[in-house]
């Protein structure tokens, strides 16, 4: 441990201290770890919007916000979880893990990875500013749609600006991912030799320079619409607010994907990890996500049955929907198959890589519910797709995200958590994350609309369990920050491999803490 | 068939849930009342079927081998990582399965699109925050607007049943006639729908979209605004009252009678149906009402209480260097736009006329 550190200090002798050390840093370790503490403030910042919209809705009636404010805290919770907390975590995990898994010293354009980081937190600002701006805050959903966006005071302006830097810091780090991956692995680390995570982070890699163009397009077009008369989704001037969603949707879409397919990452190394066994069908695995990733191009308006599309259209992306769910299965499958006849042991990743599996293909199925076109015009923008979502990306991506972070913690900092907490921090997530989004499915089975401050009085019951489940799941997030903060400041010790069936070159070649640059000369990889 | 078993199944399936039932809980789609209605409804108990069959058969395979294969009873890892035979079964058997649920899907989605020869249309218009429902045979034209009291809203009253899902004026509609939506908006996107029709469609200002249901039995339907549409979006309800035929030919003729020209629309006549009677808005005189209406659909939202630095309506101070300027200032800002004013309102549906009339009445209220 001493050793380790003395090491560390000889590298970091020459450079600056403080601050400045975290503001001119070019190391993959330390700017994954900003990234992770990044994702991890705008994860309580957003969990703090959503317990005010929890809060409202205990009870039917206005008791604590006007709905103005409302609709602001489901826009800026929707813009913060997906932009702030869940996509920053994963580079974050791109950003520790793919060097040392594929046996770089660190990422191909260290400047540049700086630079995607130190551009979040002015993107983060932006978003808060927003909620102080004269006209208030804007209250249009994470969607954006126009022409009510064209209605919003400055706040919109700031909110776009932001989502305008957020954009350009995912193409940097995305650039810089492709080309680590393409260019920077060690003799003999084919790229079928990978482990998985790598691979799931190139294709998403991908998909990110594909559509934040897009996306940014979209916004730009809105300020425009805002400011200078263009037309583009207002009527009065020829333009068409339906276009705006079929832009919007085809970066969403995707989007959707870039959320899941790195969390397919983490769960394909954590799973085989604790069943001491291979990851079943590891090609067919590279090839389900790689289709996932094409298909997710292709199917763009079913966030759009109801808008009134022609029905050949509805047709096609009915279908091609619901031919995403067959690789979505594989993957599935494969994951089952990897525990099966496996020795498995069950601790925290592994625990939160199961509650994955189990929670995540829930909202497979309620994907494939409102893939059906029919259903979907019964459910769309209702709580059924509100319960949708935070399944695929509450108890999918968060959860494998927790799962990743347990799992990797000991070789990040030397030290391990407590074992105990960490199961106890999974039963409560579990237990109240089903609290919270289950009883949704009712709620908008029977019709009750998202984004509303109030409701009629059929929905007051579940709205109450779904509230207590939100609050529970909240508080006990804060449980996961103190295991975080004890495993640093006091965690026992971590061997080289903590896990038995740990076999990536990170865990098989590198001490434990990893060294600050990690390979410094490239391992041979048979 | 399928249905039947569907149903038992699902029952079966949701009693341990509804075994921790406090109160009145709903588990599924609301009662469908129309022929279309009912296939959605059972489309989605099928898919809901076919889904917990996979579910309980791959995670009781997961559950019996976390059973079995466990470290802690001795279980030595196998070391086989693929096959090709299983792989390819477990693809093509899923697509196999989705084809299955891909035809009936299919049927009742052209089913669902078929808004040819329709017995009635009516067109609806969504605006912030109220529903116009235009009869285009009848020539009949009212807004409805939420009916419940603020006071029920503000936990003043204690709320009554139909919460927020009243309004002072019904759509009302004959019994097993085909009725066609044409829907549109004035401002912002809205969406019409009403569950127990199986009917949402977005109202999409500057184009028109259909759709159409035909009722099975009379009743009061309630829905509401499905899309996002700014702060009250959670209080522009859709009632549909589904009556005999003959009672619909007497309340054409009421309707008729009762409101004179199109034009005056704009002020709800007295409703002729259940609704309670403080929620109708006092009728005057019509060129005022149309000044006022547009100012409340429009301008209210910034205008009433100084939003993004707009001159409150009642505030002589802020309204006086305005009026200053000449009534031509004011109309064509108003009508062109002006700093964060934007042009009509944001309403771009509205005309000159209309503009004109709001203004108008902005500074009557603030002289
Ligand atoms: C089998 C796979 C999936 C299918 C078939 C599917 C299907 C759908 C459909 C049809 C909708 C539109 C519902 C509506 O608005 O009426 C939807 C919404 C959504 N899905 Fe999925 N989905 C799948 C997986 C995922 C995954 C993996 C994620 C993210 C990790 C995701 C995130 C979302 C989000 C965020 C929305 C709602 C967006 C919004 O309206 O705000 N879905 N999904
Ligand atoms: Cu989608
Ligand atoms: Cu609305």
């Amino acid at each position: 441990m001493e050793a380790v550190h003395g090491h560390d200090h000889a590298h970091d002798h020459h450079g600056p201290t403080g601050i400045m050390k975290y503001l001119t840093t070019t190391n993959h370790k330390d700017i994954g770890s900003m990234y992770l503490w990044f994702s991890f403030s705008m994860f309580l910042l957003g969990g703090a919007m959503a317990l005010v919209i929890r809060a409202e809705l205990f009870q039917p009636g206005l008791q604590i916000v006007n709905p103005e404010f409302f609709n602001a805290m489901t826009t800026y919770h929707g813009l913060i979880m997906v932009f702030g907390a869940i996509m920053p975590a994963f580079v974050g995990f791109a950003n520790w893990l793919i060097p040392m898994q594929i046996g770089a010293p660190d990422m191909a354009f260290p400047r540049m990875n700086n630079w995607s980081f130190w551009l979040l937190p002015p993107a983060a600002l932006l978003l808060i500013l927003a909620q102080f701006t004269p006209g208030g805050p804007a209250g249009v959903g994470w969607t954006l749609y126009p022409p009510l966006t064209i209605q919003q005071g400055m706040s919109m302006d700031l909110t776009i600006f932001a989502v305008h830097i957020l954009g350009m810091s995912s193409i940097m780090g995305s650039i810089n991912i492709i080309t680590t991956v393409l260019n920077m692995r060690a003799p003999g680390m084919t790229l079928m030799k990978m482990p998985l995570f790598c691979w799931t982070w190139l294709i998403t890699a991908y998909l990110l320079i594909a559509v934040m163009p897009v996306l940014a397009g979209a916004v730009t077009m809105l300020l425009t619409d805002r400011h200078f008369d263009t037309h583009f989704f207002n009527p009065a001037g020829g333009g068409d607010p339906v276009l705006f969603q079929h832009i919007f949707w085809f970066f969403g879409h995707p989007e959707v994907y870039i959320i899941a397919i790195p969390a397919f990452g983490v769960i394909s190394q954590v799973i085989p990890a604790f069943a001491r066994k291979p990851l079943f069908g590891y090609s067919s695995m590279v090839y389900a996500t790689a289709s996932i990733a094409i298909l997710s191009f292709l199917v763009w308006a079913h966030h759009m049955y109801t808008v009134g599309m022609p029905v050949q259209a509805q047709l096609y992306f009915m279908f091609a929907t619901m031919l995403i769910a067959v690789p979505t299965g594989v993957k599935v499958f494969n994951w089952v198959a990897t525990m099966w006849k496996g020795s498995m042991t069950f601790e925290t990743p592994m625990l939160f890589a199961i509650g994955f599996l189990f929670l995540f293909t829930i909202g497979g199925f309620t994907g494939l519910v409102l893939a059906i076109t029919p259903v979907d015009v019964q459910l769309h923008d209702t709580y059924y797709v509100v319960a949708h979502f935070h399944y695929v990306m509450v108890a999918g991506a968060l959860f494998s995200a927790f799962a990743g972070i347990y799992f990797w913690l000991p070789k990040w900092i030397g030290k391990m958590y407590d074992e105990g907490l960490g199961k106890l921090h999974f039963w409560l997530s579990f237990i109240f994350f089903n609290l919270a989004f289950f009883v949704q499915h009712f709620l908008g089975l029977a019709g009750m609309p998202r984004r509303i401050p109030d409701y009629s009085l059929q929905f007051t019951d579940f709205n109450m369990v779904s509230t207590i489940g939100a609050f529970g799941f909240g508080l006990s997030q804060l449980l996961f920050l103190y295991i975080i903060l004890k495993a640093i400041r006091s965690g026992e010790k971590a061997p080289q491999r903590p896990w038995e069936g740990a076999d990536s070159i990170e865990w098989t070649m590198l001490p434990t803490p990893a060294p600050y640059h990690s390979f410094e000369k490239p391992p041979v990889i048979r | 068939m399928i249905t039947r078993t569907a149903h038992t199944l699902l029952a079966l399936a949701l009693s341990s849930w509804a075994g921790l039932a406090f109160g009145e809980m709903r588990f599924n789609l609301q009662d469908q009342k129309t022929a279309l209605g009912h296939a959605v409804y059972d489309l989605h108990n099928a898919i809901v079927v076919i889904c917990l069959i996979i579910f309980i058969v791959v995670f009781g395979l997961m559950l019996y081998s976390i059973w079995k294969h466990r470290k802690s009873v001795g279980h030595q890892a196998a070391h086989f990582h693929e096959n090709t035979t299983v792989e390819v079964l477990w693809t093509v058997i899923p697509f196999l399965i989705l084809l299955g649920m891909a035809y009936p899907a299919t049927k009742t989605l052209l089913a669902q699109r078929d808004t040819s020869s329709p017995d009635l249309t009516v067109k609806v218009t969504g605006y912030q925050w109220k529903w116009q429902y235009e009869y285009l045979d009848e020539n009949i034209s009212f807004y409805s607007t939420l009916a419940t009291p603020r006071a029920q809203i503000e936990n003043v009253e204690t709320k009554t049943e139909n919460y927020l899902l009243e309004v002072d004026n019904e759509m009302v509609v004959p019994v097993g006639k085909k009725v066609r939506v044409l829907l549109t908006a004035g401002d912002v996107i809205h969406a019409w729908y009403v569950p127990a029709l199986a009917v949402k469609q977005d109202s999409i200002p500057g184009f028109v979209r259909d759709t159409w249901f035909r009722a099975e039995e009379p009743g009061v339907y309630r829905g509401q605004c499905a899309e996002l549409c700014g702060k009250e979006h959670a209080y522009m309800p859709v009632v549909v009252r589904v009556v005999s035929d003959e009672d619909y030919a007497k309340w054409v003729t009421e309707r008729k009678a009762g409101q004179g020209t199109p034009v005056a629309a704009a002020v709800p006549a007295t409703a002729t149906d259940a609704a309670p009677a403080e929620a109708a808005p006092a009728p005057g005189v019509a060129a005022v009402a149309d000044g006022k209406a547009v100012y409340d659909q429009a301008c209210l939202m910034c205008h009433a209480a100084g939003v993004a630095g707009a001159p409150k309506v009642g505030d002589k101070a802020a309204w006086a260097p305005r009026s200053a300027k000449g009534l031509d200032v004011l109309y064509t800002h108003a009508i062109g736009g002006f700093n964060m004013m934007p042009p009509r309102g944001g309403n771009t549906a509205l005309s000159d006329e209309q503009v004109k009339a709001a203004v108008d009445h902005m500074l009557a209220q603030s002289r």
